[in-house]
C-alpha cells in the first residue's frame, strides 16, 4: 500500500471543457448526416413559428406606423344617429380641420345598362383623406374628387359591369358620371371591398339620392386633422364625455390601429399554435432519434468511462452534440422562417390594410434559436440521461443492460417538459390560462393517440396473422424489431393526418350547413328599407315573377331611455356600472309579432302574443341582450321610440340561433303597440336561380330606389371565398406538420438503416432474393403508413364529431376526401420514402456490412 | 516489493431468478509491482468477473480490492474512473475502440482525459511502435482485427499505466496474429515496466507470467 501516497478523492479529472467539445465534434462527425436529419425535424416547426412571429411584428409595426394613413385622419367622431344640435355644437368646438362623411348601404344601378349591386355609398367632403391617398384610375381622379359631379367606383365593380370613366351610375334618385375607378383607399383591404365595395360620391350630392330617411342605417363620420405634435389624448379626455352624451364616439388614429393590430394578433396566435404543433411533432422525432442514438452509443460511453471519463463528462459529450443540433436547427429554422414570411403576403395579402415595409425584428430570431436549443435538449434529456447510467462494465459484457432511469426522475422530467411547453405556449399565446388548457389538451391527444397506437400494436402481436405469406409476415414482424420506432412513427403520421383530416371535416361541416339552408325554402333575397306604404307595391312586383313573399317584417328603431329604475344617462356617467355599455347607445331594430319563429326557443318567462292596452308593454328579449343589460323577467325598460317614451317590461327571454340565415331580433314587441310608429319593412323572398334574382333586383331598384336588396346567394359566395382563403392559410400551416412528420419518418428510416442492412444480408444469406427483401420492406412501410394515417383519419372523425355536437350543434356527414384521398396518399408517401431508402439496403454488399461496427 | 493490487476475501453474486448465483467466493491474492500475473480457468469460472472487480468496473458484494493503494470499495464511480485513467490500462478480447474516432484519436483519448498536452505526439509515437504509423487516420472499421488490437495496445500504454489488464487479448485473433500481438504486449510491458494482469485460456501464454491464478467455479484452485 505504501509507495502510492496520492489520495484519489483529491485529484481532479483535468480534461477541459474544450476537450468535451472536441470529443462531441469528433464523435458527431461520423454520424453527421444522421444528426443533421435529427436537426431537420425541428427546422420546419421553428421556421413556421419564426415566420409567423416575425410577420406579425412586421405587420404590427406597419399598422402602427401607418395608423394616420389607415384612418386618413388624426381622429374621427362617429355616430349612427342623425347628428342633433348638441353634437353639431360639440363638433364645431373640436380642434382641427374637419371633413364630413355620410355612409350607408344602397343599391347601385345604371341608367343605360342592366345590373344592380349592393354597395356602400360614401358621401365624402373633398379634402379627405388628410393622410394617405386615393389610388385611382386615371390617377388624377382621386386628386380632383369633389371638385366636380363625379363618383369614384370600386375597381372590382368597374370590371364586373365593364364600366368606364364617363359612364353613368344611379344611386337612389341620383344619377351621376363616373370620374374614376377606385383601386385603394385608406384602411381598405381587398377582402373588405369584396364584401362591400365602396362608391365615393361628393358630400353635397348625398341629399339628392333621397336615401337618407327615417330608419335608414346611416353612419356619420367626422374626420379631423390637427397640427403635428398635438396631444390627441388630451383632446380625447376633454371631449369624449360630451360626445358620449350626444351618442357619438371619438376614435384616435392610434386606437383604431391598435384595435386592428389586436385583431391580426388573434389570428396570428391561432396560426402560431398550428406551427407549434409542427415543432412538437419534430421534438417527438428528436426524442425518439436521440433515444436510439444513445442506445447505440452505450458501448462508446462504457469505453469512455473505462478509460477514465466521469459520468458527467460522458453525458456532456452527447449533450453538447444534441445542443449543437438544436442550435443548428434553430439557426436554419430561423433563417428559413425569415425567408418564408416573405411568402405570406401572397397568402394573406388580401386581408392586409397596409402596404408592407419590411424590417428586421430581433425577438423572433432569438426565440427561434432558443427554441431550437431548448426543445432539442428538453426532449433529448431523458435519453441523454440514460448515458449517465451506462456501466463501464459493459466493456467486458457487451449485452449488459444499464440500470434504468428511476420512475420518479422520468416523471419529474415529463412534468418539466409539460411545464416548459406551457411556458412557451404562454409566450406565444400571451394567455397563460388558455396556454395551460392547450398544453393539457395536447397532452391528452398525444396520450390517446399513443394508447390507441400501442393497443393496435399489441393487438397485432397477439392476433398475429400466422397464415399470411412469408413476406407479409416478415414485413409485419419488422414493426416489432428491437429498437423499433413504430410508435413514434405512427404518432407522427397519425398527428399529421389528423390535422389535415380535421381541417377537411370541419370545413365540410360548415359548407354542408350552408347547403342545408339552401335545401329548405328559406329566403335568399332580403329587401331592406321598404316603406310601409310600399309593401303592397313591392309584393306586386315580386308575385308576377312566380316568386313568393316569404316574410314581411315590420321594423321600428328605438333606443333605451331607462333600465329598471336608472336612466341611461345616469348609467353612462356611472363608471362602476357593470352592464355592457353597447346597450346604452345602441339603436335597437325591433319587430312585433304574435309567435316565436323556428330559430328561437323560449327560455324564461311567458311569451306575450298580444297587448291588453294597459300598463307596461310585455316584450321579449334575446338572452344575450338580457345578460348584457343585466335584466331578468319582470324588469322594466323604457324605450325612446322616435321621440316617444314607451314603458315595457321583460315578459320572456329567448335563446336565438343567430347563426341561421334568418332575420333575428333581440327585442320583440307584441302586436298592437308599434303599428303607428314610424317604421319600415323587411321583405324576404326566394329566387330559385341567380338570373331570376338579378331580374327581380333590377325591377325592384328601378321602381323603388330607396330599397336595399341583400342577395344572400351572392353574400354566401363572398363569404365562402373568404373562408376558402382562410382555410388556405391554415392548411399552409398544417402542411408544416405533415412535412415535419415526413422528416421524422426519414430520420427514423435512416436510423434503422444499419439494422435493416444486417437483416437484409441475413435474409439474403439464407437465400432470399433482393426482390423479396424489398417486398418485405415495402410491406412494412405499407403497414406503418396505413396504421398511422387511418388512426389519424378516425381520430379526426371523432374530434369533428365532438366539435359538431359540442360547438356547432350541427349534423355532421363526413366527407370522403380524408378516406379517399388523404389516407391513401399518406400511406403511399410513407411507402415511397421507405422504399427509396431501402434501395441502398438491398444493394450494399454483405462483406462491407459484416465489417462495419455500427455507426 | 510493494503490492500494486491487493484482493482480499472477494465475493460476488448475481441475482438469477429468485436465487443468488455466487460467481466468485473467497478470492484473495496480491500482485507485486512490475510483475506479470495470469488468471486462468475454464469458461464460466469467473475470470472476467474478477478482472472487472479488480479494475473497479464493478463492485464486489464482500471483500476489498486495493489498487495502487486505493481501496476501491471506498471510491465512487467517478473516482474509480479517475484512478483507472491515471494508473490502469486495458486490452479487451473485442478491442473496444471507439468506432467514431480514428486510430490516432483513440490512442490520444486517455491522455486527453488527463488534460495533458502533446497527446497526439505521444499517440503517434506509440502507433509507430506497434507498426501502424501509416494508419493514423483510419477508423476502426477500416482496420483488420489484428490492427485494431494493436491500436488498443498503443492506447493501453498511452497513459503510462502502472497496471495493465488484458482480458483474453488474443481471443478474437488467429494464432499467428495472436502471437504477434502477445509478443508486442510483452515487449511494451517490459519496456514500460508495467505490471500486467492477463486473463487467458492459453496455458502457454500463462506460463510466461511470473504468477498464475487458477479459478474454478468461482474459487481459487490451489
Ligand atoms: N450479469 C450477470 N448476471 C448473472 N450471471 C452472470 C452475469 N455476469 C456473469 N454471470 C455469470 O457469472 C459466471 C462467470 O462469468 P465470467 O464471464 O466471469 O466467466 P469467464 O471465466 O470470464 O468465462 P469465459 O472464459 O467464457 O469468458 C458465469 O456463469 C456467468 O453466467
Ligand atoms: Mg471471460
Amino acid at each position: 500500500m505504501d509507495g502510492y501516497p496520492q489520495n484519489i478523492s483529491k485529484v481532479k479529472n483535468r480534461a477541459s471543457v474544450g476537450w468535451l467539445f472536441r470529443m462531441a465534434w469528433r464523435d458527431g462527425r461520423a454520424s453527421l448526416r444522421r444528426l443533421l436529419l435529427f436537426m431537420s425535424s425541428i427546422v420546419l416547426g421553428i421556421a413556421a413559428l419564426v415566420a409567423i412571429q416575425h410577420f406579425g411584428l412586421t405587420l404590427e409595426a406597419n399598422i402602427s406606423g401607418q395608423s394616420r394613413e389607415l384612418m386618413g385622419a388624426d381622429y374621427l367622431v362617429d355616430t349612427d344617429a342623425t347628428p342633433g344640435p348638441e353634437l353639431l355644437d360639440t363638433l364645431a368646438q373640436l380642434p382641427g380641420v374637419m371633413k364630413r362623411e355620410v355612409n350607408f348601404a344602397s343599391m347601385l344601378s345604371f341608367p343605360d345598362r342592366s345590373g344592380t349591386r349592393l354597395v356602400r355609398i360614401r358621401g365624402v367632403e373633398s379634402g379627405f383623406p388628410f393622410y394617405g391617398s386615393l389610388v385611382t384610375e386615371p390617377a388624377g381622379a382621386g386628386m380632383q374628387f369633389g371638385a366636380s359631379r363625379g363618383a369614384l367606383v370600386d375597381a372590382t365593380v368597374m370590371t364586373q359591369y365593364a364600366l368606364e370613366p364617363g359612364d353613368s351610375i344611379r344611386i337612389g334618385r341620383l344619377t351621376l358620371p363616373i370620374s374614376g375607378s377606385l383601386v385603394d383607399a385608406p384602411g381598405n383591404t381587398q377582402v373588405s371591398t369584396s364584401v362591400a365595395p365602396a362608391i365615393w360620391i361628393p358630400y353635397p350630392l348625398v341629399e339628392a339620392t333621397g336615401l337618407i330617411q327615417v330608419g335608414s342605417r346611416v353612419e356619420y363620420n367626422f374626420y379631423f386633422q390637427v397640427p403635428p405634435g398635438t396631444e390627441l389624448d388630451a383632446i380625447y379626455e376633454r371631449w369624449d364625455p360630451s360626445l358620449d352624451n350626444a351618442q357619438a364616439d371619438m376614435d384616435l388614429h392610434t386606437d383604431t390601429s391598435a384595435r386592428l393590430g389586436r385583431r391580426f394578433n388573434n389570428v396570428g396566435r391561432f396560426l402560431k399554435l398550428v406551427g407549434f404543433i409542427a415543432l412538437l411533432l419534430g421534438c417527438l422525432g428528436i426524442a425518439s432519434s436521440v433515444h436510439i442514438y444513445m442506445r447505440e452509443k452505450r458501448a462508446s460511453i462504457a469505453i469512455l468511462k473505462c478509460l477514465g471519463a466521469s459520468r458527467r463528462q460522458s453525458m456532456l459529450i452527447f449533450l453538447i452534440q444534441i445542443a449543437g443540433i438544436g442550435l443548428a436547427g434553430g439557426l436554419v429554422g430561423t433563417l428559413l422562417g425569415l425567408g418564408l414570411q416573405a411568402v405570406f403576403p401572397l397568402l394573406v395579402g388580401e386581408f392586409l390594410p397596409v402596404t408592407l415595409q419590411w424590417g428586421l425584428h430581433w425577438e423572433p430570431l432569438v426565440l427561434g434559436v432558443l427554441l431550437g436549443i431548448g426543445m432539442a435538449l428538453l426532449f433529448g434529456i431523458l435519453p441523454l440521461l440514460s448515458g449517465w447510467f451506462v456501466s463501464p462494465l459493459a466493456v467486458l459484457r457487451v449485452n449488459l443492460k444499464p440500470t434504468g432511469i428511476s420512475k420518479r426522475v422520468t416523471a419529474a422530467i415529463l412534468l418539466l417538459i409539460l411545464f416548459v411547453l406551457w411556458g412557451v405556449t404562454s409566450l406565444l399565446l400571451e394567455r397563460p390560462l388558455r396556454a395551460l388548457w392547450f398544453v393539457l389538451g395536447l397532452a391528452v391527444v398525444f396520450l390517446v393517440l399513443t394508447l390507441i397506437a400501442w393497443g393496435i400494436m399489441r393487438g397485432i402481436r397477439k392476433f398475429f396473422p400466422t397464415g399470411w405469406g412469408f413476406e407479409a409476415r416478415q414485413g409485419l414482424q419488422n414493426l416489432f424489431r428491437p429498437n423499433n420506432q413504430t410508435l413514434v412513427l405512427v404518432l407522427a403520421i397519425g398527428i399529421g393526418t389528423f390535422l389535415i383530416s380535421t381541417l377537411y371535416f370541419t370545413q365540410d361541416m360548415l359548407l354542408a350547413r350552408a347547403q342545408l339552408e339552401d335545401a329548405r325554402p328559406t329566403a335568399n333575397l332580403i329587401l331592406l328599407d321598404v316603406q310601409p306604404e310600399q309593401t303592397e307595391a313591392v309584393a306586386g312586383v315580386i308575385r308576377p315573377t312566380g316568386m313568393e313573399v316569404l316574410e314581411d317584417i315590420p321594423i321600428v328603431t328605438m333606443r333605451l331611455l331607462r333600465i329598471k329604475d336608472r336612466t341611461v344617462e345616469a348609467l353612462r356617467a356611472d363608471t362602476t356600472a357593470t352592464l355592457n355599455r353597447w346597450i346604452l347607445s345602441h339603436e335597437f331594430r325591433v319587430t312585433y309579432r304574435d309567435s316565436l319563429i323556428p330559430s328561437e326557443i323560449l327560455r324564461e318567462g311567458e311569451w306575450a302574443s298580444s297587448y291588453s292596452g294597459q300598463g307596461p308593454v310585455p316584450i321579449s328579449l334575446s338572452d344575450n341582450v338580457a345578460r348584457d343589460a343585466q335584466v331578468g323577467v319582470g324588469d322594466t325598460l323604457v324605450f325612446n321610440v322616435q321621440g316617444v317614451p314607451m314603458e315595457t317590461f321583460v315578459s320572456s327571454i329567448r335563446e336565438v340561433d343567430w347563426g341561421r340565415m334568418q332575420l333575428n331580433f333581440s327585442v320583440v314587441f307584441p302586436p298592437g303597440v308599434l303599428e303607428e310608429a314610424p317604421r319600415f319593412h323587411v321583405i324576404t323572398t326566394q329566387a330559385s336561380d341567380a338570373e331570376r334574382s338579378a331580374r327581380l333586383q333590377q325591377a325592384l331598384v328601378r321602381s323603388f330606389p330607396n330599397i336595399t336588396v341583400l342577395d344572400i346567394r351572392q353574400l354566401l359566395g363572398v363569404v365562402g371565398d373568404i373562408l376558402n382563403k382562410i382555410s388556405w392559410v391554415i392548411r399552409f400551416m398544417a402542411f408544416f406538420s405533415i412535412l415535419t412528420g415526413l422528416v421524422v419518418l426519414l430520420g427514423a428510416v435512416r436510423t434503422s438503416k444499419y439494422q435493416r442492412i444486417r437483416e437484409s444480408v441475413l435474409l439474403r444469406t439464407l437465400g432470399a432474393t433482393g426482390k423479396q427483401v424489398l417486398r418485405v420492406a415495402a410491406l412494412e412501410y405499407l403497414f406503418l403508413g396505413a396504421i398511422g394515417s387511418l388512426l389519424g383519419v378516425f381520430l379526426a372523425l371523432a374530434a369533428t364529431e365532438l366539435l359538431a355536437l359540442g360547438v356547432f350543434e350541427l349534423p355532421f356527414r363526413p366527407s370522403w376526401v380524408p378516406f379517399g384521398v388523404v389516407f391513401p396518399f399518406i400511406t403511399l408517401l410513407v411507402l415511397t420514402i421507405g422504399l427509396l431508402n431501402s434501395r441502398g439496403v438491398v444493394k450494399s454488399p454483405p462483406l462491407q456490412v459484416l465489417r462495419r461496427e455500427g455507426v | 516489493m510493494s503490492k500494486i493490487l491487493n484482493v482480499d476475501q472477494l465475493r460476488k453474486t448475481y441475482p438469477s431468478g429468485d436465487q443468488e448465483l455466487t460467481v466468485l467466493e473467497d478470492i484473495s491474492f496480491a500482485v507485486e509491482t512490475g510483475t506479470t500475473f495470469a488468471i486462468v480457468g475454464p469458461s464460466g469460472s469467473g475470470k472476467t468477473t474478477l478482472l472487472g472487480l479488480c479494475a473497479g468496473l464493478d463492485k464486489p458484494d464482500e471483500g476489498r480490492v486495493a489498487l495502487c493503494g486505493e481501496d476501491l470499495t471506498l471510491l465512487d464511480e467517478d473516482q474509480r474512473a479517475l484512478l483507472r485513467n491515471r494508473e490502469v490500462g486495458f486490452i479487451f478480447q473485442n478491442f473496444q475502440l471507439l468506432p467514431t474516432l480514428t486510430a490516432l484519436e483513440n490512442v490520444s483519448l486517455p491522455l486527453e482525459l488527463r488534460g495533458e498536452s502533446g497527446a497526439a505526439d505521444t499517440a503517434r509515437t506509440l502507433l509507430s511502435k506497434v507498426g501502424l504509423a501509416d494508419r493514423l487516420h483510419h477508423y476502426p472499421s477500416q482496420l483488420s482485427g489484428g490492427e485494431q488490437q494493436r491500436v488498443a495496445l498503443a492506447r493501453a500504454f498511452a497513459n503510462r499505466p502502472s497496471l495493465l489488464f488484458a482480458d483474453e487479448p488474443t481471443g478474437n485473433l488467429d494464432d499467428e496474429t495472436g502471437s504477434r500481438v502477445v509478443e508486442l504486449l510483452f515487449d511494451l510491458n517490459q519496456e514500460a515496466g508495467t505490471t500486467l494482469v492477463i486473463v487467458t485460456h492459453d496455458m502457454d501464454l500463462a506460463r510466461r507470467c511470473h504468477q498464475i491464478l487458477k479459478l474454478k467455479g468461482g474459487r481459487v484452485q490451489v
